[in-house]
């Protein structure tokens, strides 16, 4: 490598100015946002002394929205689970127009506004039972918009694999289809299905666009409170609700990340 | 060698199978084959002449258009799907599991079988020792080279003693070399288990060393069923003899029970008129001159082979002939030669 460092020119500085330059747009205005969070008062700024004043004001407004994105997440989580993979492996064993036309089909909630989508979930079922009322209703919305990035990745992973001829191969063996689906097909496509699941906790904590059509005063969740929070109340009470979301969601994307790298053969 | 290793030689027959794709292709034309127990048979020919398709419809990947039947056996398997028919299988690809160690690879047959954990490990250790593959037990796919991805998937295939082997172009990821050594290790293996295989190649070569018989197909039809020689010095038609080594081509005229070729005349018991003759390169010889020759023509080419030399020699009508003669031959190109035909090994084919 020192050979390389001896011949960094002017065009190596240049790019790294500028790959620092963006990070330090991205990062700043978080850090500025938590720092907000913990600030006495924003306005006096940060001489005014840090406190946690403002998260422990959070917490006892809108533990109850926090607790239901979290719910809602991991829900979606098992739901898209339980409809995305076997939906993937359908679309990779089967390729064809029609499996074409499926995918395509699946993508239309990514496509189409949240806004659109959310009126239509309440025009065709808003009206049965207690359902309007229910987490349930979001979690169905969720579920919608968040499938097509589970099936995506995990047919990303089992187009890339030659999954039929490792079938024939442990169908050759003597194994019959839940066997090879829970010993050959489930593990070959772990990073598939890890990328996918990493995907779909972060949309469906971050959601807002459905589920503020789609959310009644008792089924905040916590975009939608913090939404409420930055409108209604002080400055203080919406950068602490932010640091909130940040601790609960960046563990989850580490242990993640970490469990991805893990399901990698060469790791 | 242990006994154990010594596998039961089950016949496999195929009956009236045909194979049509739901398209309304046929890949294959009504096939009856007697496989015999113990017997390694080679299905050879281009691409999409339907080997791959009969070895699929033993195998029990594909089933056969109605009416066709497949037995093991007395067994008719033609209803039962692959994972009951006790079958091994070696896929060019390998198919090994990459989320599986090497011994694991080779124990998932056994653990479907549920044989106990003691007997597993035995005999997973027998037949990763037979193959040469003891210190690998532990490795990863991904951490082998190609011959040795092949041997597990060959370990994996017969530890579960599979009443037939079925091998769909083994070696054909491999390089030259390794294909030579794997080639050998396979014909040994076939040999000492005993088993009734099947094997799927586009590679003459291949087909001469291993198979017992040939199959040799073309767009979806048995074309030849022989041995290699059969195959070899009797090619039932021009495809068979073009497919299989170098053969020559020789335009002659039948009359009055003499063929004429070139300049001279041969007795030959035919009808009357035009004949195609094929004839190899090793059975044209040099004449001494022009007293005993009977094709003369000019050398166009002469490549030195070490134990031959091959000469391409262009007569003054016809196409051109390969010839076979003496490594230390020092003909070159543009020397008039005089070519001799042994009538015995003309063949004339429709």
């Amino acid at each position: 490598m020192t050979t390389l460092s001896n011949r960094r020119g002017w065009g190596f500085w240049l790019q790294l100015g500028f790959t620092l330059l963006v990070c330090a747009l991205m990062t700043v205005p978080v850090v500025m946002s938590m720092l907000a969070g913990l600030t006495a008062n924003y306005f006096v700024g940060l001489k005014s002394g840090l406190t946690l004043r403002w998260v422990e004001e959070v917490w006892r407004v809108y533990a109850g929205t926090i607790l239901l994105s979290l719910q809602v997440a991991v829900a979606c989580l098992a739901c898209t689970l339980a409809l995305g993979v076997p939906t993937a492996y359908a679309l990779a064993r089967r390729p064809g127009r029609f499996a074409r036309l499926a995918e395509e089909l699946l993508m239309m909630p990514v496509a189409i506004p949240g806004l659109a989508t959310a009126l239509a979930l309440i025009v065709t079922y808003g009206g049965i039972g207690d359902l309007r009322s229910s987490w349930l209703f979001i979690l169905i919305g969720h579920v919608l918009f968040t499938l097509p990035f589970m099936v995506r990745a995990v047919l990303a992973v089992m187009a890339s694999t030659d999954l039929k001829t490792l079938e024939e191969g442990a169908a050759s063996l003597g194994a019959g289809f839940l066997r090879r689906f829970l010993t050959i097909v489930l593990p070959n496509c772990r990073s598939g299905i890890l990328a996918g699941s990493l995907m779909v906790l972060t949309l469906s904590v971050g959601e807002f666009n459905l589920t503020w059509l789609l959310h009644t005063p008792l089924t905040k969740t916590l975009p939608v409170g913090l939404a409420d929070a930055y409108a209604s109340l002080r400055i203080e009470i919406g950068s602490a609700y932010t640091l909130l979301f940040f601790l609960m969601i960046v563990p989850g994307l580490i242990l993640l990340q970490a469990l991805a790298r893990r399901g990698r053969p060469d790791a | 060698m242990p006994d154990s290793f010594h596998l039961d030689a089950v016949p496999v027959r195929l009956e009236g199978c045909s194979k049509t794709w739901p398209g309304g292709a046929r890949a294959l034309e009504p096939l009856d084959l007697a496989i015999h127990g113990g017997e390694t048979i080679v299905f050879l020919g281009p691409s999409g002449c339907g080997k791959t398709t009969t070895l699929r419809l033993i195998a029990g990947l594909e089933s056969p258009d109605p009416g066709g039947r497949v037995l093991f056996g007395d067994e008719d398997v033609t209803a039962l799907p692959i994972e009951r028919r006790n079958v091994g299988m070696v896929f060019q690809s390998y198919a090994l599991f990459p989320n599986m160690t090497v011994a694991e690879n080779v124990a998932y047959g056994l653990k479907v079988r549920k044989v106990s954990r003691g007997e597993r490990a035995a005999r997973v250790g027998e037949m990763l020792d037979l193959m040469h593959l003891g210190e690998f037990a532990g490795r990863r796919i991904d951490q082998l080279s190609g011959g040795q991805r092949q041997r597990v998937a060959l370990a994996r295939a017969l530890v579960v003693r599979p009443r037939v082997l079925l091998l769909d172009e083994p070696l054909t990821a491999l390089d030259a070399k390794l294909r030579d050594s794997l080639r050998l290790e396979i014909d040994r293996l076939l040999r000492t288990l005993g088993i009734t295989a099947v094997y799927v190649t586009h590679d003459q070569g291949e087909a001469m060393a291993l198979g017992d018989r040939i199959v040799v197909m073309a767009r979806g039809r048995v074309a030849q069923v022989g041995t290699p020689r059969e195959i070899y010095y009797q090619p039932a038609d021009g495809f068979v003899a073009d497919f299989i080594g170098t053969m020559n081509r020789l335009s002659g005229r039948v009359g009055g029970g003499r063929l004429a070729v070139g300049r001279t005349s041969l007795p030959w018991p035919a009808p009357d008129g035009p004949v195609e003759l094929l004839v190899r390169p090793e059975d044209l010889a040099l004449a001494d001159g022009e007293a005993d020759g009977h094709l003369d023509g000019r050398v166009a080419a002469a490549v030195f082979l070490g134990d031959r030399t091959r000469l391409v020699v262009e007569p003054p009508d016809g196409p051109a002939l390969t010839v076979d003669t003496a490594g230390r031959s020092d003909l070159a190109r543009g020397d008039r030669v005089w070519l001799r035909v042994d009538p015995a090994r003309l063949l004339a084919v429709p």
